[in-house]
């Protein structure tokens, strides 16, 4: 009789489990941060290793207030003559923008990650994304300083964008 | 030149890799190296129509042509564009974008108000586009329109370039400079990449956006 009832029992509970588990709103999927980027490149340089978790798991309003002091320590150590840069920033102002880890785009103009005349106003596949921060961290307040570190001169990639969707090139 | 140099070696043990350094996201995550949680590069940038703006998401970068038939989604990672469009750096907007194994179909969610901000996601509500996976070696790329989106995911040549060993070179301090002509260390390479192309109508009304992309594991 007791093993009987203690079958009924569990049979009832694995029941109610079930219809539980599909009523339950707590059954919700949910998913977890584990990557996260903004700007090309700027994570990869200005985050220590020992941060690089941290910063992909820190909110960007808040990456100013953790980072910025982290990223302008990394910038005047990559550049120890760092005055100002092309967009006329000082430290603090580069690695106020920098550390805050979002990509701008403009909802009217051309958007670009720097072509001269805009400036981040986007991120276009063919923007030499890395010679923009190159000359915005070694190349001073004129762009001149530094001439062999502001360039990489790999200006393309290597094979040609569609001019319709999707835009990236088929693979190799 | 010199002082620089000593600098450029002191910040190296800083942030170097494993011995292995490497631009835009790549391989810039420890906690999820290698993994199909792994972003390579976010783009933003507006279309072949004008009045709309399209949004890539590449991940599981440095795939080989050898090794790009076996690439997969992974239906437990979410890719989530996020977008910011009253410059305050919280998220007002969200695509998110997750693959479902059954179908092989890549299935994008949004624009729309996430039900919560920061570092865990929920899927919001039904699909807006749903686009099977181009295959490696397809002749020409799937895509799909509805709601006025266009969807695209499968792999693709990596976009981004770099001669990535001439400058891992100077931050070890055996060059001092780039070469006059470089060598771009992505050349060959594919990710996995989705892209979305949306009516800018859909993103609301201020004259610019702040957009970051998160990836997220299933919990």
């Amino acid at each position: 009789m007791k093993f009987l009832i203690v079958g009924i029992a569990f049979i009832i509970s694995v029941a109610s489990c079930k219809k539980k588990k599909t009523d339950d709103p707590a059954a919700t999927t949910y998913y977890m941060q584990s990557d996260q980027m903004g700007r090309p490149a700027i994570n990869t340089v200005f985050v220590d290793a020992a941060d690089k978790d941290n910063f992909n798991n820190t909110t960007p309003s808040a990456m100013g207030g953790a980072y910025q002091a982290k990223f302008k320590t990394k910038l005047l150590a990559l550049n120890t003559g760092y005055t100002t840069n092309a967009l006329t920033q000082t430290a603090d102002a580069f690695t106020g923008l920098l550390a805050t880890d979002v990509l701008s785009a403009s909802m009217t103009k051309k958007t670009t990650f720097f072509d001269g005349t805009n400036v981040l106003t986007g991120r276009a596949l063919a923007d030499d994304v890395i010679n923009v921060e190159l000359l915005l961290i070694f190349g001073g307040p004129a762009g001149s300083s530094n001439p062999g570190l502001t360039d990489d001169h790999v200006n393309a990639n290597d094979k040609a964008f569609s001019s319709t969707f999707p835009y990236l090139a088929s693979p190799f | 030149m010199k002082k620089l140099k000593v600098q450029l070696i002191l910040a190296a043990g800083a942030f170097a890799l494993g011995g292995m350094l490497f631009a835009a996201d790549h391989i810039d995550a420890p906690g999820v190296t290698g993994s199909s949680q792994d972003i390579t590069d976010l783009y933003v940038f507006r279309g072949q129509d004008t009045n709309n703006l399209v949004f890539v998401a590449n991940t599981q970068g440095l795939l080989s042509p050898g090794s790009t038939g076996s690439a997969k989604f992974d239906p437990n990672t979410l890719i989530e564009f996020n977008i910011d469009n009253n410059g305050d750096n919280v998220e007002d907007l969200v695509i998110q974008c997750i693959y479902d194994g059954a179908s092989n179909k890549m299935k994008v969610y949004g624009p729309v108000k996430p039900s919560e901000i920061g570092m865990r996601s929920k899927l919001e509500g039904n699909a807006a586009v749903e686009v099977g996976v181009t295959s490696y070696g397809a002749s020409s790329p799937t895509t799909m329109q509805s709601n006025g989106m266009w969807a695209f995911a499968g792999p693709r040549d990596d976009p981004f370039f770099f001669d990535l060993t001439q400058y891992k070179k100077i931050i070890g301090g055996t060059a001092t400079s780039f070469n006059a002509s470089g060598t771009d260390a992505f050349a060959g390479t594919n990710v996995m990449s989705t892209v979305v192309e949306i009516p800018k109508s859909k993103l609301g009304t201020a004259a610019s956006i702040n957009v970051w992309l998160e990836t997220k594991k299933k919990i």
